[in-house]
C-alpha cells in the first residue's frame, strides 16, 4: 500500500496528496499524522489537496477526523488547494467540511498557521 | 493502410467488477476517461466521478461486491453516461430512509446515496431485501 510522505518544516507538518487515494491510504495518513504530531510536537499541519481530482464523502470524513485529532493534540490543521470543481461537487454532495480550516493555496495556508502560532504566543 | 485494432472504448457499453478498494479507484479512473471522451465539462466530470466513487464504495462495502455496468446513451440530440451499480448484498429495507441525508447503516457519514443523487440528472434505486441493490445513475452532457 502507498503511504503518503509527511514532511516537517519548523513546527509544521506538510502533506501533499499526489495519488488517487485508496481508502486504506487515507486511513493510514490519519494514523501517520497523529503519530508525527505526537513525536514532533507540531503546532500546525498543512495538507495540500490541489492534485486531488475528487473529494468524496470518505475522504471528506477523514479530513474532518484528522482536523479533530490535530485539535485535541494541540495542532491546527489547514487544508489547502481544493480545485473549484471539487469544491462545487463537495457542497452539492452535502459536505461542507465544517470544522476543517481551509485556505486557497499553500502560501495562504502557511500564513494562517504562522498567525495561529503567533497568537498562541509561541515559545 | 494499417487499421488500428478496436479499443474497448469503441464499444458503447461495458462492465467492471467491484470487489475491492482498488476497484473503487479503478471505477473513478474509468468514469473520468468516459466523461472526458464525452466532453463533459470539468465540473460535470467531477460530479459523475464523485457519484461513481460513492456508489462503487457502497457496492464494495455494504453490498459485499458487485459489478458496475456503463453505457453511453443518447436521447435525441443529448448524449450521456449511464452507470449501474449492482450488488447481491443485503438490500436496503427502507429506501426513503436510505435516501435521507445522514442515514447510515455502516460507519460512513450517510451521505453517499443521498448525496450522489444530487450529483446526477437521473437516479434510480432498486433493492430487494436479502437479494441485492442496483443503483442506476445518468448524467447528460
Amino acid at each position: 500500500m502507498d503511504r503518503i510522505p509527511i514532511l516537517k518544516m519548523g513546527r509544521c507538518l506538510l502533506v501533499t496528496i499526489q495519488v488517487d487515494l485508496l481508502d486504506q491510504t487515507a486511513l493510514a495518513l490519519q494514523d501517520d499524522l497523529s503519530e508525527r504530531i505526537a513525536t514532533t510536537a507540531a503546532q500546525g499541519v498543512l495538507i495540500d489537496i490541489s492534485a486531488l481530482e475528487i473529494v468524496d464523502s470518505f475522504v471528506g470524513r477523514i479530513l474532518g477526523s484528522i482536523s479533530g485529532i490535530a485539535a485535541v493534540m494541540g495542532a491546527t490543521l489547514v487544508v489547502v488547494g481544493m480545485q473549484p470543481a471539487v469544491a462545487i461537487t463537495l457542497v452539492e454532495l452535502g459536505l461542507s467540511l465544517a470544522g476543517v480550516r481551509t485556505a486557497l493555496d499553500v502560501e495562504r495556508g502557511m500564513s494562517l498557521l504562522q498567525a495561529d502560532e503567533r497568537s498562541r504566543g509561541g515559545d | 493502410m494499417v487499421t488500428k485494432p478496436p479499443t474497448p472504448r469503441d464499444a458503447l457499453s461495458g462492465s467492471m467488477t467491484l470487489a475491492s478498494e482498488r476497484d473503487i479507484v479503478a471505477t473513478r479512473r474509468l468514469v473520468r476517461e468516459l466523461t472526458q471522451e464525452l466532453k463533459f465539462t470539468l465540473v460535470d466530470q467531477t460530479k459523475m466521478i464523485t457519484a461513481a466513487s460513492e456508489l462503487s464504495r457502497n457496492a464494495v462495502i455494504y453490498g459485499h461486491g458487485g459489478v458496475m455496468r456503463w453505457e453511453i446513451v443518447t436521447n435525441g440530440l443529448q448524449t450521456g453516461l449511464r452507470l449501474a451499480f449492482e450488488d447481491q448484498g443485503p438490500g436496503i429495507p427502507d429506501t426513503d430512509l436510505a435516501l435521507t441525508d445522514g442515514w447510515t447503516s455502516g460507519t460512513g457519514m450517510g451521505i453517499g446515496l443521498s448525496g450522489s443523487r444530487r450529483l446526477v440528472n437521473d437516479f434510480e434505486l432498486r433493492t430487494v431485501v436479502g437479494a441485492g441493490t442496483c443503483v442506476t445513475v445518468t448524467r447528460w452532457r
